[in-house]
This record gives structure tokens, C-alpha cells and sequence, in this order.
């Protein structure tokens, strides 16, 4: 495999698919960090000017700025704490032999094959609405009042809506990796004299700590970049409460009819996005190299 | 102490009775081994003895004490693997300690009784290196150390050696023998390689399809097996059944010679044969024989005496060493 003939004509082969990659991800990139340094404002599309770090100042102060990095990540910090440990328990759960277990598997995968505006819809017009959802006939039925999520705790909705979206993906990859656990390691633990909750913390967790890894790397890249669900539900409100980057650049855009602002909460976002890459990479990674 | 006994214990999957019912008696200190073709339910039974499969009916007991119901860890045993089992993400040391740890035991006493395992097992030098850095007879050994440190009333093995290769084993199999001189502890042992059984044991008990065929120490089985099934299982290379005119002139159904009870010669005896392989040991030539009137024949003879493909060789058996069957195939005595 690695006569120095294989190692070239492999570079060749790849050469295509690395360059479309390249230019898939440098032309946006590129484009976008151009248009953040000019005045361009599709209410006015024939007066484009440069303007210096002047979007970035705008996009920097506005109120919202920081309350949607705030919201951002809280909106991945807490999909990700529900989605994990949920998953877990749910894996844990769905690993014992049950009656009718191939059907328990699907309906507990099937929220994954919902699409995110058809899942905030069903949630905010069934579940979660404050005169006929379930939720509030749950409270009727105990004689309390029923709560007005999107109103009352709009961030908090979205964060279990998305969560609930994203829990079949985590409960799936760790269910595979609690199969592939060595039975007889288990029964030597057990043997050893450790009970349920030993073996849970010194055989299964460790065992997990890969596919954990993975989990939290690929729902962080899109939970950074939720919208659909806070679109349909909230609309980003009330006031900034339930709006992240990706709304805020939304409303620049395509409310206020700013490509260069928007442009600018572009690149922020992006290096947003690496920044939690590297602290994630550093804090998870060496989970991977094993 | 550690002395086991099973009473009237059986094992039923589903459909399948893979143990109908076993009555056995493991004295202290001995060395059993269990040993039978795959699929006899010696694993199953080591299993039981464990605790990790639950018994159909019947009765387990250690030390006099009823542990038919008692989980895994409260039996005092500890198992060695097939595959092992340590704990991959754990160093060598803390795969020793782990028993010790989940019994709540001190640091100190802790850290001495590793030290100690380590040093009987030669492992001082690996304490801090994963499972995945060392080799398969190191494997096997923490794998061990993690049995001896708990200090059980028995040591509980399932084919320990199969994964390992042919010289390995054979040193393995020594410094196992030799562990049980050291420690004088009950020790169970499963496989399915009869050498393994005949050089280890006090004690071998031959299973067959879940039931007890015989059991003995291994020159006892050797010299007199009960039936055919322990005949045939019994020693390398198997030994030779004759049926027919031959074995009803001994008065009995089938006749059993083993393959070292031949004399051999190039001009004379009652059994003519063409030889159709031979094996070159060097100490040793297995001769794999068509014989005419009888059958396939194999003998052993002496490495010097020149047999090869295609030669013409005769054969006496040994009448004092001959072993002769009834119709059941059970062991007839003179």
C-alpha cells in the first residue's frame, strides 16, 4: 500500500474531490467576508460602497448581539446535556431484551425523520399551545394553570424541541456502542464484585467515551445553527429572548435588508463556530485518538 | 476451603436440556478439569458453578454452604476467561485492583496485595501499561492476577489457553500447574484439549452432550476408560475400535487398542497393513494404516524404525493392554 507508485497515484485520485471541497467552502467564505466590509443594503442596491470594519461595529453593538451569543450557546449546552445523559438512559434501557423490541427501536428513532419545522409546528400547536396543547390539558388536569411556554420560557422551549429532535441520533450511536460492549467483561465485573452502578461508572461510561465524543462534535455543528425551529415557533422573541446568531443574521438580512451587516454576523458566527471547535477538540478529542 | 459440590443440577435453554442432571463432588484443593468435545455443556457448567447462568433445578453448594441462589460475587470464586475480559481503559495495575477496590478495601492493603500478584505473575514491570500493550500470555496473566488478589475458596477457568499460540500454551500450562503448587487452591478448568486435562489435573471429568461419562484421575481414564465415548477421547492418537471376527474372538463387540499397544514388525504378526500415511515426529512416526479385515488402523511406533508410503507393515496387539466393549459400548473387566 505504501510503495511510493500507490502514494501518488492515490494523491492523484483524491486531487478532484479535495479541490471541489476547497472551492465549495472558499468561494462562500470568501464572498461573505467580502461583502462584511461594504455598505450594501438591497433597499438601496445601486449605492455599494466600502466600508471599512463598519458592519462589524454595527453588528457589534446592537443589543442583540450578545444576549443571541448567550442564547447560542445555551441552546447547545442544553440540547447537548438532554440528548447525552437522555440518551443514555434511553440506550441503557432499549440494550435489555424487551417484547416487541424492533418496533420500540423504530418509534424511539422515528423523531429523526421528522423535518425541524414540521416538528416546532407539531410541538407549538399541539403539545406545547397554552389552550388545547397536552401540556396544558396535563395541567388542567391537576387543577393548574397552564403554561404559556413560547411566552413564559421561550428559550427553554426551544431547547426541547431541538432536543427532542436530536435524541433518537444520540440514543442510536450509543445504543451500537453499548452492543458492542464485551460480554464477558461485564460478567468478570460482576464476578468482581461490582453492583449495577459500578459497572455503569468503570465499565460502561468509559466504554462510551468515544461515542459520546462523537455525538457532542456532530449535534454541536448543527445546534450552532439552529433556526427553523425558532422561526415557526417564537419568531426570535418575545423582544431578542429566544433569538441566536443564526436568527439575528437572519433578521439583518432578509429583515432589514442588510447584506453587509449580515455578512459581518457571518464571519462572527464563524469564528464563533471555531472557537467552541477548539475548546471542544481540546476538551473531547483525545477521546478519538485511541 | 473451597471445596464444591453439585447435586441433581441441571440446565434447560428453551427447547434444548443442555445439562439434564449432574452429581459431582470438587474436593479442596483439587485441580478438575472438565474436558469434551464443543457443545458438551462444560462451559454451561462452569458457568453455573459462577453463578452467571442460573440453574434449572437442582442444588450448588461451596464450603457446605447453599450458593444456588446467590449472585456471582457472594460465591467467592473468581473466573479467568476465555477472552480474558480486562477492563481495557484501566492500566494493568488497576485491572488487579479492581476486585479489591469494589470490596471497599484500603489503599495500602490494596497497593500491597497488587504488588505481591505482580510479583508472582512477573508483571512489575507492566503495571502501568493498557491491556492493548501487552502481549496474549501477559494478557492471561493479569488476567490471572486479577483472580489470585481477591483470594477466592476456588479459581474458576474457561479454555484460558486457546487463545494463545502453541509454545505459549505450553508454558502457560506449566506456570498454571505450578500456581496451583503455590497456592493449593480449588481450582476448576475447562477445556476442550484433552493434553491440557491429562498434564494439569487431579482430577478429569469427561462430559459428553451434558452428561458425566467418567470420572477419574488421568492415568485412570487412560488405563481404564468406562466406555467407548472415554476411550476415544482419551489420548493422542486416538485409540484404534475393531469390530468383527477379531473382537468376538475376544468375546466382546468392539475391542479398543491404543496406537502404542502395537507391536510393530516388517515380516510378521496377525494384522497386515499397508501403510498410508506416516507422520515423522522424530522421537516418535504415527502410522495411519488400511488394514485388511479390519479397517483404518493407526499405530505408533519408534521414529528409528522406517515406515513410509506404500510400505507393508505388521501388527500384535498388545492382548494384556487390549480394553474390550459390550453391545452399549460400556467397558467390559476381565
Amino acid at each position: 500500500m505504501a510503495t511510493q507508485n500507490t502514494k501518488t497515484l492515490a494523491r492523484l485520485m483524491m486531487a478532484p474531490s479535495v479541490l471541489l471541497l476547497l472551492i465549495w467552502m472558499i468561494v462562500p467564505l470568501a464572498m461573505t467576508l467580502w461583502f462584511s466590509f461594504q455598505n450594501y443594503n438591497l433597499l438601496d442596491p445601486s449605492n455599494v460602497s466600502f466600508t471599512g470594519l463598519f458592519n462589524y461595529q454595527f453588528f457589534y453593538t446592537d443589543p442583540a448581539f450578545f444576549q443571541s451569543i448567550w442564547n447560542t450557546l445555551v441552546i447547545v449546552g442544553g440540547v447537548l446535556l438532554i440528548t447525552v445523559i437522555g440518551g443514555i438512559a434511553i440506550a441503557l434501557l432499549l440494550d435489555q431484551p424487551i417484547f416487541g423490541q424492533g418496533i420500540v427501536r423504530i418509534l424511539i428513532i422515528s423523531p429523526f425523520f421528522v423535518m425541524p419545522p414540521v416538528a416546532a409546528l407539531v410541538w407549538k400547536n399541539m403539545i406545547m399551545n397554552p389552550s388545547y396543547g397536552v401540556f396544558a390539558d396535563i395541567s388542567k388536569f391537576f387543577g393548574l394553570r397552564p403554561i404559556d411556554w413560547f411566552a413564559q420560557y421561550p428559550l427553554f422551549s426551544i431547547v426541547i424541541i431541538v432536543a427532542w429532535q436530536w435524541l433518537p441520533f444520540a440514543t442510536l450511536i450509543l445504543l451500537t456502542a453499548l452492543q458492542s460492549l464485551d460480554g464477558e467483561q461485564k460478567e468478570a465485573a460482576e464476578m468482581d464484585g461490582a453492583n449495577f452502578l459500578n459497572r455503569f461508572i468503570y465499565l460502561v461510561v468509559p466504554h462510551l467515551a468515544r461515542s459520546i465524543t462523537v455525538v457532542i462534535l456532530i449535534q454541536t455543528i448543527f445546534l450552532l445553527g439552529v433556526y427553523a425551529e425558532i422561526l415557526v415557533t417564537t419568531n426570535g422573541g418575545p423582544g431578542y429572548a429566544s433569538t441566536n446568531l443564526a436568527f439575528l443574521i437572519y433578521r439583518t438580512a432578509l429583515l432589514g435588508y442588510d447584506v453587509g451587516g449580515a455578512s459581518a454576523g457571518g464571519i462572527i458566527a464563524v469564528v464563533l463556530a471555531n472557537i467552541v471547535a477548539f475548546f471542544l477538540m481540546r476538551a473531547v478529542g483525545k477521546n478519538l485518538d485511541r | 476451603m473451597g471445596s464444591i459440590t453439585l447435586q441433581k443440577v441441571s440446565k434447560v435453554f428453551g427447547e434444548a436440556k443442555v445439562i439434564p442432571s449432574i452429581d459431582l463432588e470438587i474436593n479442596n484443593g483439587e485441580f478438575v478439569v472438565f474436558v469434551g468435545p464443543s457443545g458438551c455443556g462444560k462451559s454451561t457448567l462452569l458457568r453455573l458453578i459462577a453463578g452467571l447462568e442460573d440453574v434449572s433445578s437442582g442444588h450448588i453448594l461451596i464450603d457446605g454452604k447453599d450458593v444456588t441462589d446467590a449472585a456471582p460475587a457472594e460465591r467467592g470464586l473468581a473466573m479467568v476467561f476465555q477472552s480474558y475480559a480486562l477492563y481495557p481503559h484501566m492500566s494493568v495495575r488497576n485491572n488487579i485492583a479492581f476486585p479489591l477496590k469494589m470490596a471497599k478495601l484500603d489503599k495500602a492493603v490494596i497497593d500491597k496485595k497488587v504488588a505481591d500478584a505482580a510479583r508472582v505473575l512477573n508483571l512489575t514491570d507492566y503495571l502501568e501499561r493498557r491491556p492493548s500493550q501487552l502481549s496474549g500470555g501477559q494478557r492471561q496473566r493479569v488476567a490471572i492476577g486479577r483472580a489470585i488478589v481477591r483470594e477466592p475458596s476456588a479459581f474458576l477457568f474457561d479454555e484460558p489457553l486457546s487463545n494463545l499460540d502453541a509454545a505459549l500454551r505450553g508454558t502457560m500450562r506449566l506456570e498454571i500447574s505450578d500456581l496451583h503448587h503455590q497456592l493449593k487452591t480449588t481450582m476448576v478448568y475447562v477445556t476442550h484439549d484433552q493434553v491440557e486435562a491429562m498434564t494439569m489435573a487431579d482430577k478429569i471429568v469427561v462430559l459428553n452432550r451434558g452428561n458425566i461419562e467418567q470420572v477419574g484421575s488421568p492415568l485412570e481414564l487412560y488405563k481404564s476408560p468406562r466406555n467407548l465415548f472415554v476411550a476415544g477421547f482419551i489420548g493422542s492418537p486416538h485409540m484404534n475400535f475393531v469390530t468383527g471376527t477379531y473382537a468376538q474372538s475376544k468375546n466382546a463387540k468392539t475391542a479398543g487398542i491404543r496406537p502404542e499397544h502395537l507391536g510393530l514388525s516388517k515380516d510378521s504378526g496377525i494384522w497386515r497393513g499397508v501403510v498410508k500415511v506416516a507422520e515423522h515426529l522424530g522421537a516418535d512416526t504415527f502410522l495411519h494404516l488400511d488394514v485388511e479385515g479390519v479397517g483404518q488402523i493407526t499405530a505408533r511406533c519408534d521414529g528409528e524404525f522406517g515406515a513410509y508410503h506404500g510400505d507393508t507393515v505388521y501388527m500384535t496387539p498388545d492382548e494384556t493392554k487390549l480394553h474390550r466393549f459390550d453391545d452399549k459400548g460400556l467397558a467390559l473387566r476381565a
